[in-house]
């Protein structure tokens, strides 16, 4: 849950990049960091294996300057995606307010996605949040593979797979051109925003 | 969670009075998702709060997971020995950990005690 600060009158929200491993997460995390010098007052931390894979989380927070009078720092995470790591990724999600499902486009990856955003849904529900609820973006990403000959799924399968229930807002995107890497961001700092908002007004 | 001026003031003076008064050269109140909700140093210190913040708050979570597979319910503080620096987390409760950092001439045993009563302060006051 984010926390407000009435008295310096700082919001901090947790934005959590989700998805199979390999799927592109920390990518678009370092994509952002290069893009947006000004607005990531911070080192990016990477806790990751020796191979480079991520072990831990991604992280950085990004500064989104006043919103009606507030300081606005996003912390933007990302998980480990391979299974193995469920109990690190459960760690990361803890406080989540936030939610982009990067799901991976080549052909052999689509079981992957489907069984990463199952276990999405399961670790939410184990914060007592639903993936219905929750503010929540999906980027198809690597789109760029289909200009190498590398076969991808299309979009309407993918949105089968992961998002014919669900409903959210979905993007495609290329973490390595930064194809929609900035869009996918703006789209989840606006769900996420407008929902502590909403939040905020049932409050007493 | 949304704490106002009133609290916020009050826990700023509980940790500067037990902690930064004790010698603690940095102390951070952090929620167990990472976010910061006080941070107060001697003047001396710069260092990267957030960054900090959400690697303690991980740190911490990865601790409580291991203590739960050797069967222990917790490990209620976690202690890394640096050759200057020293970092001491404690738990305040299910939501809140601190965060000190301090160097060498300040005793553990010392350090235990200010923040026992600084947790206990804390409860008070967040229970208002
Ligand atoms: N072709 C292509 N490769 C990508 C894209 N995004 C990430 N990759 C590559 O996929 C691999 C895994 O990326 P990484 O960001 O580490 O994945 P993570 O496990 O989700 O953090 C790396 O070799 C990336 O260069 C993309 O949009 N297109
Ligand atoms: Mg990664």
């Amino acid at each position: 849950m984010a926390f407000i600060n009435l008295k310096d009158k700082v919001i901090q929200a947790k934005i959590v990049y989700y998805g199979p491993g390999r799927c592109g997460k920390t990518t678009n995390l370092e994509y952002i960091y290069d893009k947006c010098r000004l607005q990531v007052n911070s080192e990016m931390v990477t806790v990751k294996t020796q191979g480079d894979r991520t072990l831990f989380f991604d992280f950085f927070p990004f500064d989104m300057g006043k919103i009606s009078g507030y300081d606005v720092k996003i912390q933007l995470y990302t998980v480990p995606g391979q299974v193995k790591y469920n109990s690190t990724r459960r760690l990361v999600l803890k406080g989540v307010d936030g939610v982009v499902f990067v799901a991976d486009s080549a052909v052999e990856r689509r079981n992957k996605n489907i069984i990463s955003i199952r276990n999405l849904e399961e670790n939410l529900t184990l914060y007592n949040k639903n993936i219905r609820e929750i503010p929540l973006v999906i980027q198809y990403n690597k789109r760029d593979l289909a200009k190498q000959g590398i076969e991808i799924l299309d979009v309407e399968t993918l949105e089968n797979d992961i998002n014919a229930e669900l409903k959210a807002p979905a993007f495609e995107a290329s973490a390595v051109e930064g194809h929609n890497v900035i869009l996918t961001l703006k789209k989840i700092i606006y769900y996420t925003m407008s929902s502590l908002e909403k939040q905020l007004k049932q409050e007493p | 969670m949304i704490l106002g001026q009133k609290q916020l003031d009050k826990i700023h003076d509980t940790l500067t009075q037990n902690l930064i008064g004790s010698g603690v050269q940095s102390v951070m109140l952090i929620d167990t998702a990472g976010n910061v909700i006080a941070s107060i140093n001697n003047g001396t210190e710069t260092i990267d709060l957030y960054s900090l913040a959400a690697l303690a708050a991980a740190n911490f979570g990865a601790m409580s997971c291991m203590a739960r597979i050797v069967g222990e319910d917790e490990f209620s503080l976690l202690f890394h020995k640096g050759e200057k620096e020293n970092i001491y987390f404690c738990k305040v409760n299910e939501e809140l950990l601190l965060v000190n950092i301090f160097n060498n001439q300040i005793s553990l045993g010392f350090l235990r005690l200010k923040m026992s009563k600084v947790v206990e302060e804390l409860l008070e006051l967040l229970t208002i």
